[in-house]
């Protein structure tokens, strides 16, 4: 976040906020002025994004954030780092917003490497039009998010572009963890026998996503599963710190990310299509689209690949906190056939999950 | 879920398995060749493979996969005119969302849209319209897709548009028409098939009637069946019952649905705006008499290709695409020359390999590992 030192600006009208120290925000709109590298800018900056986040690293007014390595050392033995960029149209669905997303999402990005996810940036691109209000719900959410999560938003900047150059609002979140000693997750560790599980009903953000852009006028209460999982993979590696492989299931559903793992680890992902939570709201979109659930978008849900033996102290963990209640054994690993996911469907026969080509297309009839 | 739950039922579909694999044993011909049974429709298809299904059934019933997807049969020639009215400055070109991947001779809509056409997925004809309302000063194009299923919305769109004095629709026509298709079939002289699954939703709107010189002309059995795992179990053992009993009739297995007579409100409708063409290019069948509607002369101010002037160029398919014969059952798919190779769902070639309803993609998807 670029910084400015307060000049103590008195009230003015058309002023949306006031903090003692910070400098005011005029108007109610983005305008490229906000962008500018000026007092605009620094307005926007100040009052939004470094009152809204407010925590010491970001309160240096520095250009970047430091962290004492000591501290860092004492958590862990690895630095995990990822980055991801966040567009979702509409901003706000049920059950989320943008905000929201580009916390949990990179959090999520972190914690299913084992570690603890501690730091994250924010860049936003702005499109010059978007309301000041609906901004600083997103940065109140993104602050609400980190704090549940127990990150801090150390960093960031703020760019913004000419109408028609981005769609309203585009947040790139990067972030740091620490991954500690003895924990060894990675995708080609899935082993023949072990148990493949989820934590709970796929497929809600994505049938929630398409029922928020209002094309399909279905009278529906799907709500995003949007949230950190942090917290519960921590409880995942209480009752087994030998975790073999996790993933979070975003874009292209749990079918994508087991698909990675049967790659990863020339195994077969064998999934018991009964065992699958799936709701019943979430099912009917997918029959009325001709969609599958396992392609659909997740946001807060994750696949696990657990020796055996743990399987049920893992499930009785996972049940036992908030993000994990409908946690299930969705399936096993199997050497053959190599590198593919299988599916025994519920009416008896088996076939093959591949891989998406593309998006999925609602069918024709 | 109610109403899809039942028809799914596993153990209702072990003892339909036993059922067709005791009837399969008593058939003769099985100890010469396996049986051919032909599901005309697309989401059969589907069904077939999402569920399953063919590998629960005997090694002597082998599944051929029919002409009755339309995204599949729809020739390069057509797409490349899409891609031409979209292209045009003033339109909005709307779709049915599996249609926008159909490759054309230089690129699909899905690219279109990428370069900046205005091309946008519906999910009914009426959306079109409602475009069409929301934006006076644009030209709102629908691509009107599909076989008896589809006609009808279609042709009440076309109807509503007109009582509503809309100027701003119009319709691009390439909806065509299953039972000369299936005649067409019938006559190729590499046939071999012993039975048919009838189009359960095509049905809907034509009946049973329009089926039966299947059964008496050609004497090959028919049953309309439904598109739920169990349905499709259920017909294939009617088919089996009627060659075991040696009878040659139509069947309806899909009585929920399907009425004798079909639905005339929809007929009338489909005849009040459409009527058969000359002949209607299909991909890789060729040219068949009749099977295509295009919109009556009454109602050409809703006819995009009387609005616009449209290429149509006859496009050949691919040299080495093998879609023809696998359309007709004569070869499956993994036995055409560039299955798996140069056609691939990434690339395909044909449009079987297209759509997750084409016969190629949904055995590259579902089946081509041994499992």
């Amino acid at each position: 976040m670029q910084r400015t030192e307060n000049r103590g600006q008195g009230t003015e009208e058309g002023a949306i906020e006031q903090t003692p120290r910070r400098r005011t925000l005029r108007g109610q709109t983005i305008t490229l002025a906000h962008g500018s590298g000026g007092k605009a800018m620094r307005d926007l900056v100040e009052n939004l994004f470094v009152a809204t986040f407010d925590n010491p690293e970001l309160d240096a007014l520095e250009d970047q954030a430091r962290f004492d390595l000591a501290a860092l050392d004492a958590i862990g033995d690895r630095l995990a780092m990822t980055t991801d960029s966040y567009v979702v149209d509409p901003l706000f669905f049920p059950g989320g917003d943008i905000g929201m997303l580009a916390v949990n999402g990179t959090v999520n990005d972190l914690a299913v490497s084992g570690a603890k996810p501690l730091y994250l940036s924010c860049s936003v691109i702005i499109e010059e039009g978007l309301k000041i209000e609906v901004l600083r719900r997103i940065t109140q959410s993104m602050k609400q998010a980190a704090d549940a999560a127990a990150v801090r938003i150390v960093t960031g900047d703020t760019k913004v572009v000419p109408r028609g150059a981005a769609d309203k609002l585009f947040i790139t979140t990067s972030g740091i963890g620490i991954i500690p000693e003895g924990v060894d997750i990675r995708a080609e560790r899935a082993e023949p026998g072990d148990v493949i599980i989820t934590n709970g009903f796929i497929g809600d953000h994505g049938a929630a996503i398409a029922d928020a852009r209002g094309e399909l006028a279905l009278e529906s209460s799907m709500i995003s599963d949007c949230q950190a999982l942090n917290g519960l993979i921590s409880v995942m590696l209480d009752a087994c710190p030998d975790l073999h492989s996790l993933r979070d299931a975003t874009r292209g559903g749990i079918a994508t990310v087991l698909n990675e793992f049967a790659e990863s680890s020339s195994a077969c992902m064998y999934l018991n299509e009964a065992a699958i939570p799936v709701r019943e709201e979430v099912r009917g979109l997918c029959e009325i689209l001709g969609l599958d659930p396992l392609y659909l978008a997740n946001e807060g849900k994750l696949i696990a690949v657990a020796p055996r033996q743990f399987a049920e102290s893992i499930i009785d963990a996972m049940s036992a906190h908030p993000a994990g209640q409908h946690a299930a054994v969705i399936g096993e690993v199997r050497e053959k056939p190599a590198a593919s996911v299988i599916l025994a469907t519920q009416f008896g026969g088996a076939r093959i999950v591949d891989m998406l080509v593309g998006e999925q297309l609602p069918r024709i009839c | 879920m109610k109403y899809v739950d039942e028809f799914r039922d596993p153990a209702k579909a072990r003892s339909l398995i036993r059922e067709i694999y005791s009837l399969t044993d008593r058939i003769d011909q099985v100890k010469q060749r396996p049986l051919q049974l032909m599901e005309v429709c697309g989401g059969h298809t589907h069904t077939i493979f999402r569920y399953g299904i063919e590998k629960m059934l005997p090694d002597a019933i082998e599944l051929v996969h029919g002409p009755g997807c339309p995204v599949c049969v729809l020739p390069m020639g057509r797409v490349d005119d899409c891609v031409a009215l979209a292209e045009h400055p003033d339109v909005i070109f709307t779709t049915f969302g599996d249609a926008m991947r159909v490759p054309g001779s230089k690129k699909s809509l899905l690219q279109t849209k990428a370069e900046g056409a205005d091309v946008r997925m519906v999910y009914s004809p009426l959306d079109a319209l409602s475009l069409a309302r929301a934006n006076p000063y644009k030209e709102v194009i629908f691509f009107g897709l599909g076989f008896e299923t589809t006609m009808p919305s279609t042709a009440m769109t076309v109807l509503q548009a007109k009582q509503e004095g809309i100027r701003n629709f119009s319709l691009f026509c390439n909806h065509i028409t299953i039972i000369p298709t299936i005649k067409a079939i019938l006559d190729s002289p590499d046939l071999r098939l012993d039975g048919f699954l009838g189009p359960g939703h095509v049905s809907m709107v034509i009946g049973n009637k329009p089926y039966e010189f299947i059964a008496h002309h050609y004497h090959k059995p028919i049953v309309i069946a439904g598109f739920e795992p169990l349905d499709i179990l259920q017909s294939i053992w009617m088919v089996l019952k009627q060659i075991d009993e040696g009878r040659c009739e139509v069947e309806n297995q899909y009585q929920r649905i399907v009425q004798d007579r079909g639905n005339t409100a929809a007929l009338a409708a489909v005849g009040e705006v459409f009527e058969l063409r000359e002949f209607f290019e299909w991909r890789g069948l060729g040219s068949i008499d009749h099977s295509g509607v295009r919109i009556r002369s009454a109602y050409s101010d809703y006819d995009a290709e009387v609005k616009f002037s449209v290429p149509n160029l006859k496009i050949a398919d691919p040299q080495d695409c093998q879609c023809g014969e696998v359309l007709k059952g004569a070869i499956k798919p993994p036995q055409c020359k560039v299955f798996g190779t140069t056609c691939t769902p990434e690339a395909p070639l044909g449009a079987l390999m297209v759509s997750s309803e084409g016969a190629c993609a949904a055995y590259y998807n579902y089946s081509r590992i041994e499992l």
